[in-house]
Parts: structure tokens; sequence; C-alpha cells
């Protein structure tokens, strides 16, 4: 129940942050891939606030090694790189820039969104599955961000 | 000269990476879009499922309560064939690389882990090229 709670309180801090953020706004987001256009550097302010706090976090989760809720903290694994990151990646970037949506703000956005936001999470949730069975043959070990 | 917006954006970024601290320091997790829904839809998320759709219900419930004070609004392009083909490639790829703005970006780059790092690289260079390509492709002819 506690945990909970707390993954309910982070996610709503999350979609705060991304609504006042502007990243729900496709506009932006499309903005900041545009280098040969009208070029929105908001994004790299967003990142930059962001990681900053989560620096911070990783500094400390290293010290504590549980969390406060009892279990352990992720550690850094071995750092290999595959052909799923770079190809992965590579699909992603370019659907990010068709729509202007990312995982988080496509959620955020649910409530605002419209019909073109559900056929987005629906077809999001459908390729999701679908890369199930590629993803456990690339991966035999579990992978950190 | 700094502009309302970017400002606007270092403040929701300070709480975006405020809410993957309380994520990772109270409950131990990677605060990961991607992965928080993805292995609720595959069943890979096993007794962390609660904890999961707790979360989305947080992300998703909270910008609805904003509305009336905060009126947001997605600007997405009406062509829904295209909006599809970006969802699902934007799934597919997440879950390959197993991870996204959020997991790679935020919690990866914040931790200096390379596979963060290059991965956001790598999504970046690939939509600023989607994004040449859909803009400017003409101009190039």
């Amino acid at each position: 129940m506690q945990r909970a709670l707390f993954a309910a309180l982070s996610g709503a801090i999350f979609g705060l942050g991304l609504v006042i953020s502007g990243m729900t706004d496709t506009t932006k987001v499309q903005g900041w891939l545009d280098v040969f256009g009208d070029w929105d550097p908001t994004l790299a302010f967003v990142m930059g606030g962001a990681i900053l706090p989560m620096a911070v976090a990783w500094r400390i989760a290293a010290r504590a090694r549980i969390s406060m809720l009892g279990t352990p903290l992720p550690t850094l694994g071995v750092q290999r790189l595959d052909p799923g990151l770079i190809w992965g990646s590579v699909l992603f970037g370019a659907g990010w820039a068709l729509a202007g949506l990312c995982p988080g703000p496509a959620l955020a956005s649910l409530g605002f969104g419209g019909p073109g936001g559900a056929v987005f999470l629906v077809a999001m949730l459908i390729a999701m599955l679908a890369a199930a069975p590629l993803r456990r043959r690339l991966s035999s070990r579990p992978l950190v961000p | 000269m700094i502009q309302t917006d970017w400002l606007w954006g270092l403040a929701g970024g300070l709480l975006i990476g405020g809410a993957g601290a309380l994520f990772l320091l109270i409950n131990g997790r990677v605060m990961g879009a991607s992965g928080i829904i993805g292995a609720l839809a595959d069943g890979s998320a096993g007794a962390g499922w609660k904890e999961n759709t707790a979360f989305l219900v947080g992300l998703i419930a909270m910008p609805m309560l904003l509305l009336p004070v905060f009126p947001s609004q997605t600007h997405l392009t009406e062509n829904l064939a295209q909006v599809a083909i970006a969802g699902a490639l934007v799934g597919f790829g997440t879950r390959l690389a197993n991870g996204c703005t959020s997991g790679h970006g935020v919690c990866g780059i914040s931790r200096l882990s390379l596979r963060g790092i290059v991965a956001t690289v790598i999504y970046i260079l690939a939509g600023g090229v989607m994004m040449a390509t859909l803009r400017h492709g003409w101009e190039l002819i």
C-alpha cells in the first residue's frame, strides 16, 4: 500500500512537471528536433533541470544502498552496448519526431489529448507487446538504463 | 535573452527530476515511463504491477486535475495514420532499447550511464533526421 501511494505521488509530480515544462505540447518537442527550422531549445532546459535533482539522488543512493521502503537500490550493472539499444533508439527517435510524443507525455496527456492521443497510446501498447519476444531474445540478462 | 518558456521548462524539469528522485530513494525504482507501462503491457512487471499502475494513475490524473488552472493542448497532427505509425515506432523502439527520454535521458545521464548517454544521443539524432525529412525534405530535392 505504501509503495503504491509513493508511486502515485511520484507519477503525479512527474505529470505536473511534464505539463508545466511544455513537454506535452508536441510543437515544442518537434521544435527542439527541427534544427534546420525555427529551433526551440526549451527541451534542453527541461532535461538540464531534471538531471540536477536526479544526480543528487544517485549520490545519495550510492551511499544508502537500500531504499526508504526497504528494497535494494538499483546499481549500475555491466554497461554493454547491444544492437537492441542502438536500433531501438533509432526507431524511437524516428517515432518521437513523427508525432512529437514520447511515452511519458503520451500518458500525461491522455486526459486532454483527444482521439489522436488515444490512437498513439493504443499503437504504442500493441508495439510494446509485439516487441516482447525479440526483447527477450536480445537481452538474456536484465539491463538497466 | 531568456524566454518565459525556457524558465517554465526549467521549473518543470526540476519537478520531473524531483519525481525521479522520490521514486528512486523511496521505492528503489528507476523512473522510466516506457519501462513502467511496458512491463505492465507484456506482463513482466510481476509483483510490481500495483506500484506501476499507481504510478500511471498519478501521471494521468494530475494533468487532468490541473486542466481548470493549467489548460494544456497537445497540438498533435490530425493525420491519424501518422500518429499510429509514430506510436508503434515509439513503443517498439523504447522496449528494444530498454528506455526512453525519462529512463535513458533523465535517469541514465544523471548517473553517467554509458547506455543512457549513447541511447539519448542516438534517439535525438534519429529524431533530428526524421524532422528534417518531414519538414525540409522537399528543399533537398
